[in-house]
């Protein structure tokens, strides 16, 4: 307060209250707001967990960034030919407004010019997908065995036929059927590289709940270790090994007491060599373990009963123990 | 108890005393019912809603405070979504923020209607909330925007949960809007347009500077009846222009107007008009000037 005015008390009073006012005023509106906000985020982060058996269009980008970019018009709606998606309704799981697609009830025909793609003004849709089979909806996933007609022995091969990628993203892979002891099954395979997710596999399945559905992936992959290397596939990638075959540690196989498998190839049960080596039986030696050794009995395979187990040099170890 | 708006009918004539009313109900239905033709009948001439449409397969029109959530999440939409955004804050630019509450939002008559039940009832008082809370819960939405990463608003935003509803299926949507009507009924006197909605906010942010403006070009001729304060769900915003002669010139120019034209309707002495932003001269009032003079100040 300035001396050269002077206040009358009331004045101050009346200040002092109109302070008061505002200050339980702004506290009122920060902690309305606040709790507004703070309920917000929390349903928001709920809510953005899409259920698994909830399909975006094709060309959704990630769940996470899809409830950021698309802005819910459904003009994806609108443009599907075959009237297959819909926007979710408040008390539906899937995030209100934007839009999905059940495959069992409805699954996505998949159409070559995408309309659903190019009608999204936002790109929640990529619209850098321009062939349909690149689409990855979702991942079909043979989830049960047990009732998977096919495993059961039988030929229903339904989700395989109806497959807009047929042969690609599932195929039938024959094994024997241990059952009959004179048949095949045909198990259906899906193929994730191939696999669209259009569900067409999942609302065709004839059982009453499908043994085949079409999940998200990260639902229906596993994932290999970053550092893990296939070797097989490195080696096919190079054209040769990625390490020194002739270097490698090939550790003893071991088999039931007392067995013998002819011409069972064991580099590593090898004894150095004793007396009554046969030639005949040395299966030939593979590539990169040239012939520094002998193969002979493994220990332990021999004769039954004969002398204590004397292991093996590993090949590469050059003998140096 | 005098009706509200009984003068301007007896002195007007019933037309007269409705004529803006009428007209924005007239585009607000409209709207709706252009919305509606291509679900109902097949005729496609808009599809979408309000947060993005298309009307005959070439003009976008897209919300610009959806688009802004969206934004501030890190996502940048498709061309088609940012130039109709363009498009619609260009508009709403110059024709007044809020006329977007007043003349297209589907929230409108549910809150009018509330507002008349209000007044038919003589309910009074209510919960205090402040006309500002609507700006911080606008900054709210944006903050959680930009922690979640989606586009907050839109969880819970009965606007477009009813104009979506109506075209795509309204499920419990309707609660929402139900929650609105009743809020408005007996909680607070335009409680959700006028001091929650954080669209309206952002309208009258946007319309901050509008061109198209209620105006109280005849002040002189007011007789103090109060139906404009009575009627108008912004009523804080008419006092400057109305009140401030000498002072202010007659031209309404706060963000919050809606520019509805109740006040123009329920005037019995024709004090207001709708004219432009700069059409403001401080001693106007005396002399009653026509509009006729618009533009050129």
């Amino acid at each position: 307060m300035s001396p050269d005015r002077p206040t009358r008390p009331d004045s101050t009073a009346q200040a002092s209250l109109k302070r008061r006012q505002f200050i339980l005023d702004s506290a009122k509106m920060a902690c309305g707001v606040g709790m507004l906000g703070l309920g917000l985020g929390f349903y928001a982060k709920q809510a953005k967990a899409l259920p698994p058996l909830a399909l975006r269009p094709p060309g959704a980008i990630a769940e996470a960034d899809f409830v950021g970019a698309c802005i819910r018009c459904g003009l994806c709606v609108r443009d599907c030919p075959y009237n297959i998606l819909g926007l979710a309704k408040p008390e539906s799981p899937v995030a209100t407004g934007t839009p999905f697609f059940t495959a069992r009830a409805l699954p996505c025909e998949m159409c070559e010019d995408i309309p659903c793609v190019k009608a999204c003004p936002t790109g929640a849709l990529d619209h850098g997908l321009t062939d349909i089979s690149d689409s990855r909806m979702g991942l079909a996933t043979l989830v049960d065995h047990e009732t998977c007609l096919n495993f059961l022995g039988l030929r229903c091969d339904v989700c395989y036929r109806v497959c807009p990628v047929i042969d690609k993203a599932i195929t039938l892979d024959v094994i024997p059927n241990t059952r009959t002891g004179r048949h095949a099954m045909f198990l259906p395979t899906v193929h994730s590289d191939a696999c669209t997710g259009c569900g067409k596999c999942e609302k065709a399945g004839v059982l009453e709940e499908a043994a085949i559905r079409v999940l998200p992936p990260k639902l229906a992959k596993g994932e290999l270790s970053k550092t893990y290397r296939i070797g097989w596939e490195e080696k096919k990638a190079a054209g040769h090994s990625l390490i020194d075959e002739s270097k490698m540690v090939d550790l003893p196989d071991r088999l039931p007491e007392g067995m013998t498998l002819p011409n069972h190839y064991d580099p590593g049960s090898v004894v150095p060599p004793v007396s009554e080596a046969a030639p005949s039986a040395v299966p030939p030696t593979p590539p990169g373990m040239s012939g520094s050794f002998v193969p002979g009995t493994p220990p332990a395979l021999g004769k039954i009963g004969s002398s204590p187990r004397v292991p093996s040099t590993p090949p590469g170890l050059g003998g140096a123990r | 108890m005098i009706k509200v708006g009984a003068d301007a009918i007896a002195e007007k004539g019933w037309l007269a005393a409705y004529k803006w009313l009428i007209l924005r109900r007239a585009a607000q239905f409209g709207i709706l019912a252009l919305f509606l033709l291509g679900p109902l009948a097949g005729v496609w001439i808009v599809k979408g809603n309000l947060t993005y449409s298309l009307t005959l397969g070439v003009l976008p029109l897209t919300d610009p405070y959806v688009t802004l959530q969206s934004l501030v999440t890190g996502h940048v939409p498709e061309k088609m979504g940012l130039i109709g955004a363009g498009i619609v804050l260009v508009f709403y630019f110059l024709v007044g923020g809020r006329s977007f509450c007043a003349w297209v939002c589907p929230i409108n008559p549910v809150t009018d209607a509330a507002g008349w039940i209000r007044r038919r009832l003589n309910i009074r008082g209510g919960a205090q909330l402040s006309r500002a809370t609507r700006y911080w819960i606008l900054v709210t939405t944006l903050l959680v925007s930009v922690l979640t990463g989606s586009i907050a608003w839109e969880w819970i935003n009965p606007v477009s949960m009813l104009h979506r509803g109506l075209f795509f299926g309204v499920g419990a949507g309707w609660m929402i809007v139900l929650a609105v009507f009743l809020f408005d009924i007996f909680v607070t006197k335009n409680g959700w347009c006028g001091r929650l909605c954080p669209v309206g906010a952002f309208y009258s942010l946007l319309g901050r500077w509008s061109q198209v403006r209620v105006s109280a070009t005849k002040r002189t001729a007011c007789n103090d009846c109060m139906d404009c304060f009575e009627v108008c769900p912004e009523p804080q915003v008419i006092k400057p222009g109305l009140k401030g002669g000498g002072v202010r010139g007659p031209v309404i120019l706060a963000a919050n107007c809606t520019n509805c034209g109740r006040c123009i309707d329920v005037c019995s002495k024709d004090v207001f008009n709708f004219g432009l932003r700069f059409n403001n001269p401080l001693e106007n009032g005396a002399q009653a000037t026509p509009q006729s003079a618009a533009g050129n100040k």
